[in-house]
Order: structure tokens, then sequence, then C-alpha cells
């Protein structure tokens, strides 16, 4: 195991992979700027009961995605929401100015599968 | 992210080692013979007969006079004072180089800065392989021209141009040829007649000699202004006290890997072989980026489809393995470098680039030890990339 918690996180992801069905789901970044992501969430009630995700970037992405979902799993939606790209750097053990957009990458996947959930249940049960 | 002890280093075209011997001779230049060259008294003299001495072992191995060689910081200020000098000093009219795309940012972004400032740069496209085409530079050429300029050996993909070729063409037209010849020491020749060019740099610290210190070659006759001004150091080419130990070194290690290349040349490139064969083999979507011959002994740059190139350079910094890639990952910055962009790769597939460079030191162990891991880390980081694999044309 590593102590760092960037490279733990980048050398053992958590939570990769995907959801067929997923209840939330959003894809940020993109391929040309070298950071891309989808994540994708599953929730009962008010709680997230499962995560995945995957990546496309270098070792501060990677590590974020798997930072976010650590943070989020078994979690509330509130307290999800309440994440930030600098909980996630924190979380870390810091990230540089030049890779902090990585962490914005990874909030903005985790709120953009939340409001994707919302949508869902926003919408009639015969349509979701 | 820090490697552990037992490192293996294969990032030889980012810069090298000094080699002990090229230090041993350097030292007495930074105690002992430690005087200005331009001072008249005995210390200075000393420091300037050494200085003199280093320099006409430079231009023998160019196959130039010592009076054609400018000792600069490095191989940046030599590309700068090649395209500077040479439109200052061009006649009335000409205000146009003519490049490639595939140049060190020493070039590409001087000649950016050179557009804003209200000169025109061409900058010829290459192939898939990354290679000019000299009919290219011919029918680039007008009578506005005042230099050409082609890197000889790429320092991302290890493509050599056919500088003989390109230097016969401007020859016929009357024009200055410049090489970008920093990543071709130890590895290819660097005769200048042979390689029909009127100008070329180097830099000490890619041949195993101190960071600091380089070299402009520039034929007689060349027009040329100075752009560094101030003293009468290096014939006004370049003003300031030069660096006299690094000069030194610079010579030695010339020497030193001059005399290896021979050899040396061949042994690297059998290293690059079996490093490129190896992992092909191991590894499926992915291909060796550059020309698949005329590139240089010690490059290997494979890319790798559905992952960024920088996250394998850091799996392989935690495993005692230094590389670099051409990706950058960085605020600001865009994915693809203009070398992949310019071999026409897309996006995605010129991110997956990892570049692995050969050196003096290393040996077929460290080789295999490379073959030994990559495939891994190339597969985990596969697992959890959203690329679907197949779909780039490779």
């Amino acid at each position: 195991m590593y102590d760092d918690p960037l490279v733990d996180h980048f050398v053992n992801p958590r939570n990769v992979g995907t959801l067929q069905h997923p209840d939330g789901y959003a894809q940020e970044g993109s391929i040309e700027c070298g950071d891309m992501m989808e994540m994708f969430i599953m929730v009962d009630g008010d709680t997230i009961t499962d995560v995945k995700y995957r990546t496309f970037g270098c070792a501060s992405a990677i590590a974020s995605s798997s930072m976010a979902s650590e943070l989020i799993k078994g979690h509330s939606l509130a307290e999800a929401e309440a994440i930030t790209k600098d909980t996630i750097a924190d979380a870390l053990g810091g990230l540089s100015p030049a890779k902090m957009h990585c962490s914005v990458m990874a909030v903005d996947a985790l709120r953009g599968a939340l409001a994707d959930y919302r949508n869902k249940q926003a919408r009639p049960a015969g349509e979701r | 992210m820090n490697p552990s002890q037992d490192s293996i280093y294969l990032d030889h075209a980012a810069t090298t080692a000094v080699d002990p011997r090229v230090l041993e001779t350097m030292l007495p230049y930074l105690s002992s013979v430690c005087g200005n060259p331009s001072s008249i008294h005995g210390t200075g003299q000393a420091a300037r007969r050494a200085m003199e001495n280093a320099r006409a072992s430079v231009a023998e191995i160019l196959g130039a006079h010592p009076d054609e060689v400018v000792f600069t910081s490095c191989g940046t200020e030599s590309d700068n004072l090649a395209l500077r000098g040479a439109l200052y000093a061009a006649p009335s009219g000409r205000n146009q180089i003519i490049t490639s795309q595939i140049e060190h940012h020493a070039i590409l972004n001087t000649g950016e800065q050179l557009q804003q400032m209200g000169y025109e740069v061409t900058y010829l496209p290459v192939d898939r392989y990354g290679m000019v085409d000299p009919d290219d530079v011919a029918a680039a050429i007008t009578e506005r021209t005042a230099l050409i300029s082609i890197m000889y050996a790429n320092n991302e993909v290890g493509t050599v141009q056919p500088l003989p070729e390109i230097g016969r063409i401007a020859r016929d037209h009357g024009i200055p040829l410049h090489t970008d010849a920093v990543q071709a020491p130890g590895g290819l020749d660097l005769n200048v007649d042979r390689l029909q060019v009127d100008m070329l740099s180097i830099s000490g610290h890619k041949f195993y000699a101190p960071k600091g210190v380089g070299a402009l070659y520039i034929r007689r006759g060349t027009p040329i202004a100075a752009s560094q001004t101030g003293g009468a150091q290096e014939r006004h080419m370049r003003a300031g006290t030069e660096n006299v130990p690094g000069i030194i070194a610079l010579a030695k290690a010339l020497e030193l890997v001059e005399s290896a290349r021979p050899s040396e040349s061949i042994r690297q490139r059998t290293l690059s072989q079996r490093l490129q064969e190896g992992l092909l083999a191991a590894i499926p979507h992915a291909f060796l980026a550059g020309h698949p011959t005329q590139r240089l002994p010690n490059n290997t740059n494979i890319v790798f489809e559905g992952i960024v190139g920088e996250a394998v350079v850091s799996r392989l910094d935690l495993a005692g393995i230094a590389s670099s890639s051409g990706s950058a990952c960085a605020a600001g910055e865009e994915g693809e470098s203009p070398v992949m962009r310019a071999m026409g790769l897309d996006e995605q597939l010129g991110q997956g680039s990892v570049r692995l460079t050969v050196g003096r030191e290393n040996t077929s162990g460290d080789i295999e030890q490379v073959i030994g891991v990559l495939p891994g880390i190339i597969q985990s980081l596969r697992e959890l990339s959203p690329v679907p694999l197949g779909e780039s044309s490779i």
C-alpha cells in the first residue's frame, strides 16, 4: 500500500467500472484535453448505494475520480452535493494548481450524475 | 513521485548525466583555471587557450573551421541565434523563414513570435512518419526567403530528415539551411558538408556534458547578426563571458560520443529494436510512432490506444523507470503535441504516446525489465478507461 493517498488512488483506484442501468449518469471532460470521465450511480432512497466510473486521464485525474467515488459511496445525496473540488484535492493530500482541474472534472461528473438522477426522478414513472 | 533505488533511466532525449570523464576534464576550470578569457593576464589567457582548443576540437568533429563555431548556453539559444540572426542580417525584402511543423518549441515558438513581429514563417507539413518532403521545401521557397530551418532528428519520435537533399535545394536557391541537431550527437553523422547545412545547433546536456552550454555552427559567409549583444566575445556573435568549464566539458563530451558512435549507435539501436519488438508483441492496439527505419538509434516512441501517456509515465516512475510522453494533461495545455498532430494522429491517439530513449549506461537487462512491467501497466490503465479500443485508425 502507498502512504500517499494520491499515489494509492492512482495505482489502486476504487470502484472502477460501469453500471448497466444507472440511476444517474454523467460524462465530463474531453479527450482533446486529455481528461475525460464518466460516472454511474445507484440511489436507494436518500443513499448512493453504488458508484462506478471510468477515466481517460493522468494520475491526478484517475486519483480524483477514485477519491470522488469513495467519498460518495454509501453516503447521502446531500453529503454528495456538498463535495467540492477542494474536498477531493484535500483528501488526496493536495493537488498542484496545474492539476486542480482534475478534481474539478471529478466534481462536475459527480454533480452531473446527481442532476441526471434528479431529472429522472422528476419524470412520470412510465418514462424513466 | 520518486523512483525507487534500483532505477532505470530511459529519458536520455530529455537530458543525460555528466560522463565522469567529462566531469574530470572540466573540474580544473571550476577551480584553478578560472580566468576570464578576455583578460590579458596569464590566468585569463590560460582559460582562453583551453577554450580555443575546445573550439578546434568541436570544429574538427563537425568538419568545420574553428571560427565557424559559436558557443552558447544551450540548443534553444543556438536556435534563437540562427533564426533571429539570419532574419536581422537578411537583405531587405527577405523576411521569410521556411521550417517544419515538427520542430522543437525553440523553433516553433520563436517562429510564432517572429510572425507577431511581422516576419513570414512557413511551416511545412510532414507525412505520417514525421518526414519532410524535399519537394515541399522547394515549392515553399520565394524571393522573400531568408532561411530554411529543418531539424535533423525529431526529439519526440526520432525521425531523421533527409538533410543532404534539402541542403542541395537550399544551395540551388542560394538560401542558408539551418538544422536543430540537438538530438543527433552520438547517434548520427555531424559532418556539415555531408549534411549540406550552413548552420547547426547542438546542446551539451544531451550528450553527457552539463546543462548550460551549447553551440551553433555558422558556415563562413552566412549572413547573420548577433542576437545577444554586448562584449566582443565569440567574434561579436554572442556577447557574454564564456562558460569556460561548460565549453571544455562540451568539447570533451562530443569527442567521447563521436569516437564511440560506430559501436555505440549500433548497440543502442539493438536495444531500441528489442524494446520495440518486445512491447509491440505483448501489447495490442499499439504502434511505433515516427519512421520505422530513418530514426535515431536510441529512440522508441510507442502510441498506446485508449490511455493517456502521462499516466503511463507516472506508473513507470513508480516502478523505477524514467520515461516521457508528448501528452499534456495540465491546465492551459491542449492534449496532443504539435508533432503528433502534424503526423495526422487523432487527438486520442496523439495523447497515448510514451517515449523511451536509451543511453550509454542502459543494458539489455533494463530493456527486459521494461518489457516485463509495461504490458501490465497498459492493461490496468485500459481497464479503467472509457475509450473503446480498435476504433481509431492506427
